[in-house]
Formats: C-alpha cells, structure tokens, sequence
C-alpha cells in the first residue's frame, strides 16, 4: 500500500517536472511546478519528513509559487504592434536548442545515475526511523542550530527589504 | 509502516536535478529559469531528507534542508523583484532580448 502511493508521488514529480520541462505556456509551468512541489511534499512524508513536509507546502506552494504567478502576470504584455512572425507572445517562451540542454542534463543525470547505482551506503543499512520530528527540530533549531537560525531571520529581514526596495519605482516621475 | 528502498530517493533527486537543469539551460524566459533553479534546489532537499531519515536524534539533514528552504523563498523573493525592474526597463522577460546594460 505505502509502496503504491510512493510510486504514485514519484510518478506525480517526475511527470509534472517534464511538464514543467515541455510545455511552452509559462503560467502552464507554474501549475506543473505546484504539482511537483506537492509531489515532493509526499515523498518527504514518506521519508519521515512530517515538519519539512508541512512547510514545503507552506513556503513553496503558499509562497513562493503565489510570488512566481503574480510574476508572470504582472510580466505579461500582448504587443497589440506587431504579430507573432516577429515577436513571440510572452506567454509563451521560445526554447533555445535543444541539444544541448539535453547533452548537458543527460550527461549529468547518466554520471549521477551511474554512481548512485554502485553506490552502497552504510546509512541506508540502518532501521529508519518514523515518529514525529517536530519535537526534535524545535529543540535542534534552539540549541544546536540557533545561530544559523538567527542568521536566517536577519536573512529574511533583508531579502525583504530588498525585495520591495528593488521592486519599488526607482524613478518617482514615471 | 514498511521500509522503503532509500536508494530510489537518490534516484529521484538527480532526475529532478537534470530536468531542472535543463529547464535552466532551454527557456528563455526569466520566470521559468527562475523555476528551473527552485526544482533544483528541491532535488537536493531530497537527497538530504533521504539521508537524514536514519539519523533521528541530530536530523542534521532535516535541519539543512529547512535552511535551504529559507534561502530559496528569499531567493525567489529578490529574483522576482530584479525580473519586474528588467521588465520595467526593457518591457520584456525574454533572456535572449536583454543583452544591454542600458538602453
């Protein structure tokens, strides 16, 4: 049973990346990207990822995925001048060649699967571990990680100011 | 609740890596580049949740995932903000057509 629905999360990722991967609509992409987002959130929760799950939805699927839709909408022009033979519709994106996206990603996917293949590791021998780790990771991110997440929250201070500083009008008179 | 072959997870991670890579590389537009390194990114928070399973009283892997998440939403955040001022200066998002510093 567990294994059905883990393949069916790994068919709903892969399948929805390759349409993230095919489809030349951009606001098509996005909605592709919410299903591998999601599909992703279920194989964390499948690895015993509870916490990580629920945010993955949270941050990627509430955030930033919002944030790349009003993106695309607020890029979006149809120019009314000129036809599509001499500008291209921007929804839709041009690819550039093909050959060689598929020689660079082909090329990594063949040596990473070559070597994770062979690969044998000593961890994946070990009983994994399924119980709740919100417990753990609230008491991790107090003690041991507490730098690194205070560095975060100053991080995301930033990125916020930046971002709406940046995106602000640079010239008042337009 | 039966084991499942962590392996696979690997697996996964680095098909989701090429094809983000390959989003990255083909499009031209700004937005789906921008996709192409957030499905990247999530590849290799896979691989780390994948590891971090079998370390249930550190879950250094959990943690450094988590990281990873707060720097691609601020990531995401500031890239989208330069993509609007390109957008606002050249009226368009295709990568290709912006290829000077100013106009």
């Amino acid at each position: 049973m567990v294994q059905i629905v883990f393949y069916l999360f790994i068919l709903l990722t892969l399948g929805s990346a390759f349409g993230v991967l095919l489809t030349r609509n951009v606001l098509y992409a996005a909605f592709f990207l919410l299903l591998t987002l999601l599909g992703v959130a279920g194989l964390f929760v499948l690895a015993g990822a509870d916490f990580l799950a629920v945010s993955q939805i949270m941050i990627y699927v509430g955030g930033v995925l919002v944030l790349i839709i009003f993106g695309v909408m607020l890029t979006h022009t149809k120019d009314a001048g000129q036809t599509d033979f001499t500008r291209p519709n921007y929804v839709l994106t041009r690819h550039r060649g093909w050959l060689w996206a598929l020689v660079v990603a082909g090329g990594i996917f063949s040596v990473l699967y070559s070597a994770l293949v062979r690969a044998n590791f000593v961890l994946f021998g070990r009983e994994p571990f399924f119980e709740s780790t919100v417990d753990t990771i609230g008491r991790q991110l107090m003690t041991e990680f507490v730098v690194p997440f205070e560095i975060a929250g100053v991080l995301l201070l930033v990125a916020l100011i930046g971002a709406s500083t940046l995106a602000a009008s640079s010239r008042p008179d337009r | 609740m039966e084991p499942i072959n962590s392996g696979i997870y690997l697996l996964i991670g680095a098909a989701l890596f090429s094809i983000g890579l390959a989003v990255v590389v083909l499009k031209r537009h700004a937005i789906m580049v921008l996709m192409g390194i957030e499905l990247m990114l999530n590849a290799v928070n896979l691989n780390l949740i994948a590891f971090s399973q079998y370390d249930p009283d550190r879950l250094q892997g959990q943690m450094f995932s988590l990281f990873v998440m707060i720097v691609a939403a601020a990531e995401a955040a500031i890239a989208l903000a330069i993509i609007l001022q390109v957008y606002r200066h050249f009226r368009t998002v295709q990568l290709d057509e912006v290829n000077e510093l100013r106009k």
